[in-house]
Parts: C-alpha cells; sequence; structure tokens
C-alpha cells in the first residue's frame, strides 16, 4: 500500500510544500526543525486542512483539493502517534487501548486485544492512569493505542524523540515488529540520521520552500 | 437544630428553588461557556459582557427589568400567560428565574475556565481514533471539564440560596412562595422578638454555603491530573 501525496499550504505566515509517493514499507520524513514534518503530518490524518493537494493511500482519496474531496479525521483509518503521545488522562491504560478499538470498521480486520498487549508487553500497565507511567511504557501504550483502532497505516511523529539510549533500541525493536508483524505503510518523522538508517526504507527530506 | 415547622418550610422552599434555579441555569450556562471558550464570532465581547452583567448590576435592578419583561402586559410575560397560561410573577418560579440569572455569571465562569483547560490536541487524537466530533465531545470534552461544571451546580446552588435583592424585587416576598432564606430573615429582622427565628435561619445559611464552597474546591481539586484550578 502507497502514499502518494502532495501538499501546498501556508501555515503562521510560512510555506510548507511537498510531493511524494511510495511503495510502502517505511517512510522517513526528515528536515531541519520547523519545516513543517509535523504539519504534514496532521494533513494526512485530516487535522489540518492544506490549500492545495492531494493525501491518497493505498488507492483512497483522503483529500484533493481540486475534486473538493476532504474525509474528517475519523473516517481516515489513521493510527496516528502524536509527538506528545496524547494519551486520555482521565482514562486507565485499558480504555486508552479500547477507545480505538472500540471504534474500528471490524470489515478491515481487528487485531486481536490481548495479543496486541503481550506483543507491546504492556499487559502489567492495564490498570494504572497514564500519569504514573514512564516515558518507555507511555510510548508503547500510544503505539498500541494506535494499532488497536484498526488503521490502515501509522502515522509516527519522532517516537523516539523523548526517550534515552536503551529505550529508543527497544522501541525501534517495536515499530520494526510492527512493520514485519503488521504489513502497515508507516511513515516516520525524525531527527535522528542512525534511527533513519535503520529503520526506514526510504527517505523524504523535506525543505523550506 | 430544631427549627419550627414554618422555618422547616423556609428551608424547604429555598432548596426547591435554588435547586430548580440551577437545573434550568445549568444548559443556558453551559452552551454559553462553550461559546465563549471556543466559539469565534462577531460581539462575542459583548456576549461575555452580559453574561457577567448581574455580577456587577445592582441586583435591585435586575429584579426590575425581571418585572418589567415578565408583567402581565410585559414583552416577556404577555405571551406566557397567552400562551402557557403561566406567569412568573410572586411566585416560586420567578423566585427561581431571578436566582438563575444571579447565578449565571458564576456558572459560566466556572464550565469556562473548566473548558478552556481541556487540552484541544485530546480531542484530535480521539478524532483520529475513529470519535466524531459528538463522540468526541461526549468521551473527552466532557469528562475533562467535568470538576468545572460540578463546582458551577455547587456554586451557583450557594449563590441562589443567598439571592435577595432582585428575588424580592421581582416577586416580592410572599410567605409559603417566594420566601427564601434572605427574604425571610430579613423579614423576621423587621419584627420585634423574633431574633431566635433570625439566628436559626442565619445559622442555616451559614451552613448551607460553607458546604457549597467546601464541596465545590473538592470537586475542582479532584479534578484529572490534579490541576488545581481555582473557580472563586
Amino acid at each position: 500500500m502507497s502514499f502518494d501525496i502532495a501538499i501546498d499550504m501556508r501555515r503562521a505566515g510560512r510555506r510548507i510544500g511537498t510531493t511524494f509517493a511510495t511503495d510502502g514499507g517505511i517512510t522517513a520524513l526528515c528536515g531541519p526543525s520547523g519545516v513543517g514534518k509535523s504539519s504534514v503530518l496532521a494533513v494526512i490524518a485530516g487535522l489540518l486542512r492544506p490549500d492545495h493537494g492531494h493525501v491518497v493511500v493505498g488507492g483512497q482519496v483522503l483529500f484533493d483539493a481540486a475534486r473538493g474531496v476532504s474525509l474528517p479525521p475519523e473516517q481516515r483509518a489513521c493510527g496516528m502517534v502524536f509527538q506528545d503521545l496524547r494519551l486520555f488522562p482521565h482514562l486507565s491504560v485499558e480504555a486508552n487501548l479500547r477507545y480505538g478499538e472500540r471504534r474500528a470498521n471490524p470489515a478491515r480486520g481487528v487485531l486481536d486485544f490481548a495479543e496486541t498487549v503481550r506483543f507491546l508487553d504492556i499487559a502489567p500497565l492495564l490498570r494504572r492512569r497514564p500519569a504514573t507511567l514512564s516515558g518507555g511504557e507511555a510510548q508503547r501504550v500510544a503505539i498500541g493505542r494506535a494499532l488497536l483502532s484498526g488503521p490502515r497505516f501509522l502515522l509516527l511523529d519522532e517516537p523516539l524523540a523523548a526517550l534515552d539510549g536503551a529505550l529508543r533500541d527497544e522501541i525501534m525493536t517495536v515499530i520494526e515488529r510492527v512493520r514485519d508483524r503488521f504489513a502497515l505503510p508507516m511513515i516516520l518523522v525524525s531527527h535522528s540520521a542512525a534511527e533513519v538508517d535503520r529503520l526506514a526504507d526510504q527517505v523524504v527530506e523535506l525543505t523550506s520552500a | 437544630m430544631l427549627l419550627s415547622p414554618d422555618e422547616w418550610g423556609i428551608v424547604v422552599l429555598s432548596l426547591k428553588v435554588s435547586g430548580a434555579a440551577i437545573v434550568c441555569a445549568l444548559p443556558v450556562a453551559f452552551a454559553l461557556a462553550y461559546a465563549l471558550a471556543r466559539g469565534r464570532f462577531p460581539g462575542k465581547v459583548l456576549v461575555d459582557a452580559l453574561v457577567h452583567l448581574p455580577l456587577v448590576l445592582p441586583p435591585v435592578v435586575v429584579g426590575w427589568i425581571l418585572l418589567i419583561a415578565f408583567a402581565p402586559a410585559g414583552v416577556l410575560g404577555a405571551p406566557l400567560a397567552k400562551y402557557f397560561g403561566v406567569t412568573l410573577l410572586f411566585r416560586w418560579t420567578g423566585a427561581a428565574l431571578a436566582a438563575a440569572i444571579m447565578a449565571m455569571p458564576l456558572m459560566v465562569r466556572s464550565i469556562r475556565l473548566s473548558l478552556e483547560a481541556v487540552d484541544p490536541r485530546l480531542e484530535e487524537a480521539a478524532r483520529t481514533l475513529g470519535a466524531g466530533p459528538l463522540g468526541t465531545f461526549a468521551t473527552i470534552t466532557l469528562p475533562l471539564a467535568r470538576p468545572g461544571v460540578l463546582a458551577a451546580l455547587v456554586l451557583g446552588f450557594a449563590r441562589s440560596l443567598g439571592e435577595f435583592g432582585a428575588t424580592i424585587t421581582f416577586v416580592s416576598d410572599v410567605p409559603g412562595e417566594t420566601a427564601t432564606l434572605p427574604l425571610a430573615i430579613y423579614a423576621a429582622l423587621q419584627v420585634p422578638g423574633r431574633e431566635a427565628t433570625v439566628w436559626r435561619l442565619a445559622l442555616v445559611s451559614v451552613a448551607l454555603s460553607l458546604c457549597a464552597l467546601v464541596v465545590s474546591e473538592w470537586l475542582v481539586r479532584r479534578g484529572p491530573k490534579g490541576r488545581d484550578a481555582h473557580v472563586l
């Protein structure tokens, strides 16, 4: 499944523009800080609306300015892992994980809850609140929540930025296992060359327009 | 504490008036708070000012405006009487309306603060997880704003219990119908030899108000993430 993205927009007085097409696997989105990498993910997820361009994933048009198509985020089946995670503070870890699972389209085949929890090694955390989790634990819960929402693709916004050495390695392994196990295409925003070298099948460099 | 049947009647009436006031005021207060916290519309400053007006206006003026509007020939009183056969004048429902309007600024403020404290990024996350706008509101926005909504109920209730000026101007002091705690205390003060009644009713007022403040503070503190937003 492929991404076919063309985006052109103004945001906070700056122009953000990129065009790329991928053929599955992990695509790394790179570029200097403030160039709009997170905005590109937000556009693909449907949280931001560009002025021009299109977002096509696996042949499905999610956004097309020329044709006036713009699916709301909840219809895009996009597994988004935010840089700031955004776990729901008033819900337990389990309720966070179930939030997307309950709303997933059953026709698309939903991952098994118990299997995903085992896979991410978060079973002991289920009854805790997000505020009590460590950085690595919260990161794995955020990935689990996205996976269980029945996504067609994953968007990972700097999933390793907030973590130190050993945890980075652990989460990279998780991402590799997700790729191998669930065959979901991913776009990964990253600053780190090591991360990109290890994970990415292809690299898209975002430059300031 | 031993109250006479009449005094119990005053307490019960006060609770009924205040209860009706906040139940009716809550949806309006929530809608106003939501519009002020999230909305972008022309005249927002004016709406904000109007909502806060009862806080700074002499209560007598609010009561007088209500009296004119809901008089049998008034702009609101006439259609109410004609189409619904309802009159608010000298009725406990009028007292509840006056209390609701006087409590409105406090309620809107409390709800608005809690809505503004809800991180919109969490709502975005809910949308990417498949929740529509309404679902997101019900499962994320509302639960996170809940302490402020509950505090608004308690504070509005306490404010309604104390409402005097607008009530006595609008619906007068009718024993058993509109004579709530403050009105009854004031009436008792006018009559020699009723000091004991004044004492007892005043103590009930203090106890009820104190309870409301403690409960509202507790509700706000116990909110998600333990954020210590104060509504007062």
